[in-house]
């Protein structure tokens, strides 16, 4: 048996910042998992598929333009509305401390701001995971 | 002293250095090199290189007197919610003395759909202000005189169409095209590169840039037409030297296209302009400052063979570095800021945005603004840097640096040139993967700690309080806003949107068309965005990004 | 879930969950290939191979998009890389995809080729396998063409097709050597770029050269992925090697050739497994290998008595 974490990193709504993105996804295949990105724009309608025809264990995405308490919440819906009931979901971006709270609320297991170390977000995945 | 002698000096202090590190070890993680010298600028020659300011190459600057005579512009970039909030927001920034506007958009807007769009659920008022038609732009411009302010506007994929607003808002104030003043980006090569706000492929984008230079060079002649931009590079993660490499190749592509269009590069070289980062490395970003001045009056001069001085001039905007904000200990960022602007001026900036402390959190609040402008107005006024012009030339490690910096500039152009140029450089995903590859080295350095940053990575306070007072776009703004594109709908002679709209798209097919009296005249209708960006998007297809990791 | 049943049922998750037991080799992998393998059959499968940078997900995805039209659905089997040193993969085949992604008809799933190379074209083909018996009817599997364990997962196709584009200078060389003699089909990718003519001369040259030829001569076919120019004659030559094959019996032939292999592979596998768990795992190989050492034995007598234990289980 060869368990791998895999990965969605996504990038939902309009925003084209993908530097954290793109320097994430690489930093959790140093940490030898295996990363789906899907580039920009992505709207949580293809975010939850991409994830279900891809089985990952955990959804990352990354937002800076302030669209998180619309979009990660639809997002975790459609993810857990297409019966996976384990996949691992977090958040990253430009967002304010008082917004979290809500966005664990809906399902967001966490939230990285600016400044987290990679290596938080790969511990994150490896404690919290579920295989 | 000669050289010899020089030499010689230079090899007892190195004996001395030896010693000295020998008992007090330097720290790690430094620049190699430890002292500049005269030998290390011998093979500048004052004349071609260095010369004097408002005198080619223009290392010194573009102006004989820069600050001497008047400052740079402090615009403060700004936009948010709908046109109403934004507008009061100008106007608190004019009445303070900032002397420009600079307009951010919504990502809609950006991308060019309404409101209305379903796309665009979420994202409406959030990083911008959102602008669906000219009723918006009158609204966003109230009490503002067009004739008096000049105004930059962050728009690319849609320049035109925002471009076209503006100068129908001047025209219903009575203020005639000639007499405009302003900047729109328009620079859609690094929103393939590193913004990712772009819409149609390169050809039909590069067009659209073409058109605008042509149709402004007659009718709008003091609107600077691009601003071509690194600061996005930058902040995606490039080096100081990939950062100008990068955008001046994205320069050369767009002359280049202008020159196939059938423009002479003296007609519409002038109105250029460039938009650059200000990092936190002061010495190194003032280096780079002059080095892209340098390169790009050579390009100009030696490659498009310009005539006019004013062709040859790279004039900028600058804005400090939104990616060097921490979270973290927010306050600390005044000073970042401060020191950034020290780079921007000391480096010959003309424009410059300062960033509010709270920005790595959410969008600045009034306070934080005011913070942010007055920064500049202490070194404008307090700190003596402009007041002499250019003066850190002649240090010999600025020197040398801005030779470095030029130099490994001068290669990455060079094999962008043998890919076939900026855009093909693009298509290939190379530009991109050199940035990245920046990016993730930075984010390697710092979790490895070889780069220190207060607050984040040494200097943490533990249980920091989350800051107050952060401002919040209203959530209900994306509604009102519907409401509002829906009633203006309502109101406006749909057939003569109807008809505008089937003009531009015959335009749009005939590639010897300029499109911009017909985006103007769409515009007119009440025509949305949306409308005509999607009529754009029917003949031109849309861009499909290149992703390499 | 009974992921076989539901599978079988059309479950998209089910299908995805299957992929998964193929890949981790769970032990109920085997049981829903049993149960899935008589509804396979009825895909016909298409390997696109070729260099990194050949455009191979943009023309996936525009294949994809012409057989939508005719009204087949199709499956993918993106597989890309992973990186020896850290374990890890980027796979993003996926980003020039992002449009199939909801259309329904279409199923897309990535694989790391995780340095277990010698199963990998074992996993690809149970994968392809499951997309097959989920109904699709094209099942189009993508790889980068570089080693030798690239080509094994093509030979799992009906069709393989190389992807190249011009100006790729000495690389060509390289690549000849390893995936050219595999192709039945060429594409000229980004052929609006310089050189196009001269690759297709070379292709020519190479392909007048095989000595092995049957009276298919693979056709070249210049296409420009990212516009959409040159994909419908480029799929006319898929459905003429299919013709083809299927009217002379290579397609029954080269069926049963991959039977005949993934047959050999699984018992090879299982043997394999038996000597790593009875044999390497127990601590048993050591004590022989002590025996042998001191003379007390000889390694013909053992392995003769092991292979007696093998068969009686």
């Amino acid at each position: 048996m060869e368990k791998k974490i895999r990965v969605l990193v996504a990038k939902p709504g309009l925003d084209g910042h993908d530097r954290g993105a793109k320097v994430v996804a690489r930093a959790l295949r140093d940490a030898g998992f295996e990363v789906i990105y899907t580039g920009l724009r992505q709207t949580p309608e293809q975010i939850a598929e991409a994830a279900l025809q891809e089985d990952v264990n955990v959804v990352a995405m990354s937002i800076l333009s302030g669209a998180h308490g619309h979009l990660f919440p639809k997002v975790v819906d459609l993810v857990r509305g297409n019966g996976m009931t384990d996949t691992l979901i977090i958040g990253g971006g430009v967002i304010p401390d008082g917004d979290i709270p809500a966005l664990k609320e809906a399902g967001v297991a966490e939230v990285f701001t600016p400044g987290t170390p990679t290596s938080d977000v790969v511990n994150f995945i490896k404690e919290n995971v579920k295989l | 002293m000669s050289t010899e002698k020089i030499q010689a000096e230079l090899a007892k202090y190195e004996a001395s250095v030896e010693k000295a590190v020998a008992r007090f070890p330097e720290r790690p993680h430094l620049p190699e090199q430890r002292l500049y010298t005269p030998l290390d600028i011998k093979g500048d020659d004052y004349a071609d290189e260095i010369s004097f300011p408002g005198v080619y190459p223009f290392t010194r600057g573009v102006q004989p007197t820069m600050y001497r005579g008047r400052f740079w512009t402090m615009r403060m970039y700004a936009g948010f919610s709908t046109a109403e909030e934004s507008n009061k927001r100008y106007r608190m920034l004019i009445e303070n003395g900032a002397t420009g506007l600079s307009c951010a958009f919504d990502l809609p807007t950006q991308i060019g759909y309404d409101s209305t769009d379903p796309i665009s659920e979420g994202e409406v008022g959030k990083v911008g202000v959102a602008i669906d038609s000219l009723a918006d732009m009158e609204t966003l411009f109230d009490q503002i005189d067009l004739g008096k302010v000049s105004t930059s506007m962050t728009i690319n994929a849609p320049a035109s169409v925002l471009l076209a607003m503006y100068i129908a808002v001047a025209e219903k104030q009575g203020v005639p095209a000639d007499q405009l003043r302003g900047t729109i980006q328009n620079d859609i090569l690094k929103e393939y590169a590193a913004r990712g706000t772009y819409i149609f492929p390169p050809r039909p984008s590069m067009r659209l840039i073409t058109n605008i230079f042509e149709y402004c060079s007659k009718n709008v002649p003091k609107w600077n037409t691009i601003s071509i931009s690194g600061y996005h590079i930058r902040e995606a993660g490039s080096t100081a030297a990939q950062e100008i490499a990068f955008t001046i190749a994205d320069g050369i592509a767009y002359c280049e296209a202008a020159i196939k269009a059938g423009l002479k590069i003296d007609d519409f070289a002038g109105r250029l302009s460039f938009f650059w980062n200000a990092h936190n490395n002061v010495l190194e970003e003032v280096a780079k400052f002059r080095a892209s001045r340098r390169i790009w009056a050579k390009v100009m001069k030696e490659r498009f063979h310009a005539e006019k001085d004013k062709s040859m001039m790279l004039r900028f905007h600058t804005q400090t570095a939104g990616s060097m904000l921490t979270a973290q200990q927010p306050n600390n960022n005044i000073v970042r800021v401060a020191l950034q602007t020290a780079a921007a001026v000391m480096g010959g900036t003309q424009s410059l945005h300062t960033n509010s402390r709270d920005e790595a959190l959410a969008l600045p609040t009034q306070e934080s603004v005011t913070i942010a402008l007055r920064t500049q107005q202490i070194v404008a006024y307090e700190s003596g840097l402009a007041d002499v012009i250019d003066p850190l030339a002649g240090s010999y490690y600025v020197e040398a640096m801005t030779d470095k910096i030029e130099a490994e500039a001068w290669d990455y152009i060079k094999k962008i040139d043998d890919m076939g140029g900026a855009v093909a450089a693009i298509e290939k995903g190379y530009i991109q993967k050199e940035i990245q590859d920046s990016a993730y080295k930075w984010q390697m350095d710092v979790e490895s700690g070889a780069r220190t940053i207060v607050g984040v990575n040494k200097f943490q306070m533990e249980n920091e309080e989350p800051p107050k007072d952060l401002l919040k776009v209203d959530e209900a703004v994306g509604e009102r806003q519907k409401a509002k594109v829906n009633a203006m709908k309502e109101k406006r002679d749909n057939e003569a949107v109807k008809a505008a709209l089937a003009d531009l798209k015959k335009a749009c097919q005939d590639e010897n068309e300029n499109l911009m009296p017909h985006i103007l005249a769409a515009v007119k209708t009440y025509a949305t965005l949306g409308e005509i960006c999607n009529v754009m998007r029917e003949v031109f297809g849309e861009y499909e990004a290149h992703v390499s990791l | 879930m009974d992921i076989a049943k539901e599978l079988l049922k059309g479950n998209r998750l089910a299908l995805s969950k299957a992929i998964t037991a193929i890949e981790n080799e769970y032990p109920e992998a085997t049981e829903i290939m049993k149960e899935i393998y008589p509804h396979t059959g009825h895909a016909y499968v298409l390997g696109i191979t070729g260099p990194p940078g050949a455009g191979k997900s943009t023309l996936t995805d525009k294949i994809t998009r012409a057989y939508r039209a005719q009204g087949k659905t199709v499956g993918i089997v993106a597989v890309d890389p992973t990186s020896p040193f850290t374990g890890g993969a980027i796979l993003g085949d996926r980003i020039r995809m992002n449009e199939l992604t909801l259309d329904a008809g279409v199923f897309i799933r990535s694989m790391g080729t995780r340095g277990s190379l010698g199963g990998l074209s074992h996993k690809t083909a149970d994968a392809v396998k499951a997309m097959d018996a989920f109904g699709k009817d094209i099942v189009i599997v993508e790889t980068v063409g570089v080693g030798q364990s690239e080509v094994d997962i093509v030979k799992a196709a009906d069709t393989t097709m190389v992807v190249l584009i011009p100006g790729m200078g000495d690389d060509i060389q390289a690549i000849k050597a390893g995936i050219l003699e595999i192709g039945d089909l060429y594409c000229i990718n980004k052929s609006d770029l310089d050189g196009a003519d001269k690759l297709v001369r070379e292709i020519n040259m190479m392909l007048d050269l095989d000595s092995f030829m049957t009276d298919w001569r693979p056709p070249i076919t210049k296409v420009i992925a990212s516009q959409n120019e040159g994909i419908e004659d480029l799929i006319g030559t898929v459905e003429k090697h299919r013709a083809y094959i299927e009217g002379n019996g290579e397609l029954t032939r080269r069926r049963t050739k991959r039977t005949r292999d993934e047959m050999l592979d699984i018992l090879n596998s299982g043997i394999n497994n038996f000597v790593k768990g009875q044999i390497v795992d127990s601590g048993r190989l050591d004590e022989y290998v002590e025996k042998i050492r001191a003379h007390d034995t000889d390694p013909y007598t053992v392995v003769g008595g092991l292979m007696d234990e093998m068969l009686k289980k």
